[in-house]
């Protein structure tokens, strides 16, 4: 842990993260995404890159770079919007019918706290289902900067590294 | 039962369903389409540098994208001549050689066989090296910056085989402003599987404006910069106009677009953001000033036969790799122009990237339709039956009347008039003619 000034203890923020995370998994699992919204910091950002194989003295070229590059992800609020009322418009064939998703959601450690402000680490296995015997699974890593307001944490930001090159699945239409 | 080619595709607009999913007609098409014809692998900007290489792919093999070392543009087939080891398996970077893995035949960046472990006790010097370099393909051509490859030693030069279609595909690589620019490839290629035959995307893009009632939900959300409905940043500008489908027989290339009738003063297409939505006003005046009547074509995208489809809205290329008849490998570029703004090249990024690809808010249902509607040619039943291209079979040449396209036919509006056209010049080469 590094830069840590707690108005908790340790196991308790820990624990505090970790309810907020299954909670969070419910929800995107039970589809109610327009509630997962209320999550969301106003000026949120929710990037996951690409990855690509690169030479060991090139690793800092292993992703490819927020509000710069291409990514699988690179959206503010509006965007995250848009793509819920998507998923929810019962036309979106690549989620009607809606598939059937688990999110786990494990290794939650706190990287920082300081005033209103947490960072926070975790790892995701997603499993994902649809149609008759369609299967992805998601495994990677997750970072966000977690801000407390009087309703509760929400995300500011979020950036997911899916341990993929290629792509394994031909839509990535589940949340991280 | 053996292949019987003549009736795989019918004159009359019937098409079987055994080209999406024979393993048989996939083997014949390996050797008779992918082999013969030219194959895009890259962009010039992702190689500025002497040493710089891009690792890409045509058809089922991986080559090499490469600048040597004195500044040389080379594709090579990534296999090592010893044993077949990949000698690259970096995705980019930058070197002055590929080391083979395996037993260390080492290549320089032109593809030379320079070294070779044991050369004296092993091989008693004998080997000629100079026999044994990576393997590049007989004809590369560079077009305004894009590269493409064809492995056939008698392919037809690269322009003649374009054809018609250089004048589509210029018009997509032209600046916003109409002008001859440089594009640049923002960094990553989106690369993904599609559980569906190649051509499922080579035919959407060559002419499928149909298809309108797969992105219903899209359509629905605003994610067009000029903050309306409709997912096109064009479907703002409401002025009478026709759908154009050109298909070039020649080639087998598709280009489609709006050809509108009058030379309307800019319409905003970019009005959530000021700064970007005055960069493409700007841009449009100089366009209308330099193309004069040939402006009045907005052009929307196309296929490059065989497997290379680009967006004119979204400015991406896209390669659609088969990986058997089942599988395909989508990999796609998004391009902007060099000298633009930042804001505008965000704008441009963020947009692209929303509605294409697996996480595009409207590819996702493009793929969901290919990959089911080819799964459901696998019954045995359903492999019997053909599918229906025959939308739209007028065809108003006069449409392009004037602009010296002597191998393309136009069809305006809902039409298959283009997959028509795609299929014919691939069952042309199925019976071993040339691309
Ligand atoms: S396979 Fe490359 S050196 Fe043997
Ligand atoms: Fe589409």
């Amino acid at each position: 842990m590094e830069n840590v000034a707690f108005q908790h203890s340790l196991p308790a923020l820990v624990h505090e993260v970790e309810q907020f995370y299954f909670l969070e998994a419910d929800m995107f699992d039970e589809w109610r995404l327009r509630e997962w919204l209320e999550l969301l910091a106003d000026d949120v950002r929710y990037f996951m890159p690409m990855t690509r194989n690169v030479a060991h003295n090139n690793r800092a070229a292993q992703f490819t770079r927020p509000q710069q590059d291409v990514a699988w992800f690179d959206d503010d609020k509006q965007i995250l919007v848009a793509r819920v009322e998507q998923i929810l418009s019962g036309v979106h064939w690549a989620e009607e019918p809606l598939s059937r998703i688990s999110h786990l959601v494990t290794n939650v450690r706190i990287h920082a706290a300081e005033g209103d402000t947490v960072e926070a680490g975790s790892r995701f296995l997603i499993y994902k289902n649809r149609m008759q015997s369609e299967t992805d699974i998601y495994v990677g890593k997750r970072r966000d900067v977690l801000r407390r307001t009087a309703d509760g944490l929400r995300i500011a930001k979020r950036t997911i590294w899916l341990d993929q090159n290629v792509l394994l699945a031909k839509n990535l239409t589940t949340l991280f | 039962m053996p292949l019987d080619l003549d009736t795989l595709v019918t004159d009359d607009g019937l098409i079987s369903r055994e080209i999406f999913s024979s393993a048989e007609v996939y083997a014949r098409e390996r050797e008779t389409v992918f082999a013969k014809s030219w194959l895009f692998v890259g962009h010039v900007s992702q190689i500025p540098n002497p040493g710089d290489f891009f690792l890409s792919t045509t058809g089922e093999d991986s080559v090499i994208l490469s600048r040597d070392t004195k500044g040389k543009v080379h594709v090579f087939l990534n296999s090592c001549r010893h044993r077949g080891m990949r000698v690259c398996r970096f995705d980019e970077g930058n070197t002055r050689r590929f080391l083979c893995p395996y037993h260390g035949w080492t290549y320089a960046s032109d593809g030379t066989l320079l070294g070779v472990p044991e050369f004296t006790n092993g091989y008693q010097g004998v080997l000629d090296k100079s026999q044994w370099g990576l393997i590049e393909p007989p004809h590369l051509f560079d077009f305004h910056g894009m590269i493409w490859v064809n492995w056939d030693p008698q392919a037809q030069p690269f322009l003649e085989s374009l054809g018609d279609m250089a004048f589509f595909l210029e018009d997509f690589l032209r600046m916003p402003d109409g002008g001859i620019g440089e594009w640049e490839v923002i960094g990553g290629v989106m690369k993904w599987p599609i559980p569906a035959n190649w051509k499922w995307g080579a035919e959407n893009f060559a002419g499928d404006f149909y298809h309108g009632i797969s992105h219903a939900s899209v359509d629905q959300i605003a994610i067009s910069p000029s903050g309306e409905l409709g997912r096109h940043q064009s479907d703002a500008v409401k002025r009478p106009m026709k759908l154009i489908n050109a298909s070039i027989a020649k080639g087998g290339h598709s280009a489609r677009g709006r050809l509108f009738e009058d030379d309307y003063p800019y319409t905003s297409e970019y009005g959530k953001y000021a700064e970007v939505d005055r960069y493409f006003a700007d841009a449009y005046e100089k366009r209308q000033q330099r193309l004069g009547p040939l402006a009045r074509l907005h052009g929307a995208g196309g296929t490059v036969f065989p497997n290379m489809s680009y967006s004119n809205g979204r400015y991406s290329i896209a390669v659609w790799n088969p990986r058997g008849a089942d599988r395909t490998e989508a990999w796609r570029w998004y391009l902007v122009p060099k000298d633009a703004p930042e804001a505008v090249k965000d704008v441009m990024r963020h947009y692209a990237i929303r509605y294409q690809g697996p996480s595009g808010m409207t590819e996702q249902d493009d793929l969901e339709n290919w990959n089911y509607a080819h799964e459901a040619c696998h019954g045995n039943v359903a492999r019997k039956l053909d599918f229906n291209y025959q939308l739209g079979r007028e065809t108003d040449d006069s449409l392009l009347a004037g602009w010296n396209l002597p191998h393309t036919t136009v069809a305006a509006g809902f039409t298959e008039h283009n997959q028509r056209g795609f299929y014919r010049h691939w069952q042309s080469m199925l019976s071993g003619g040339q691309g």
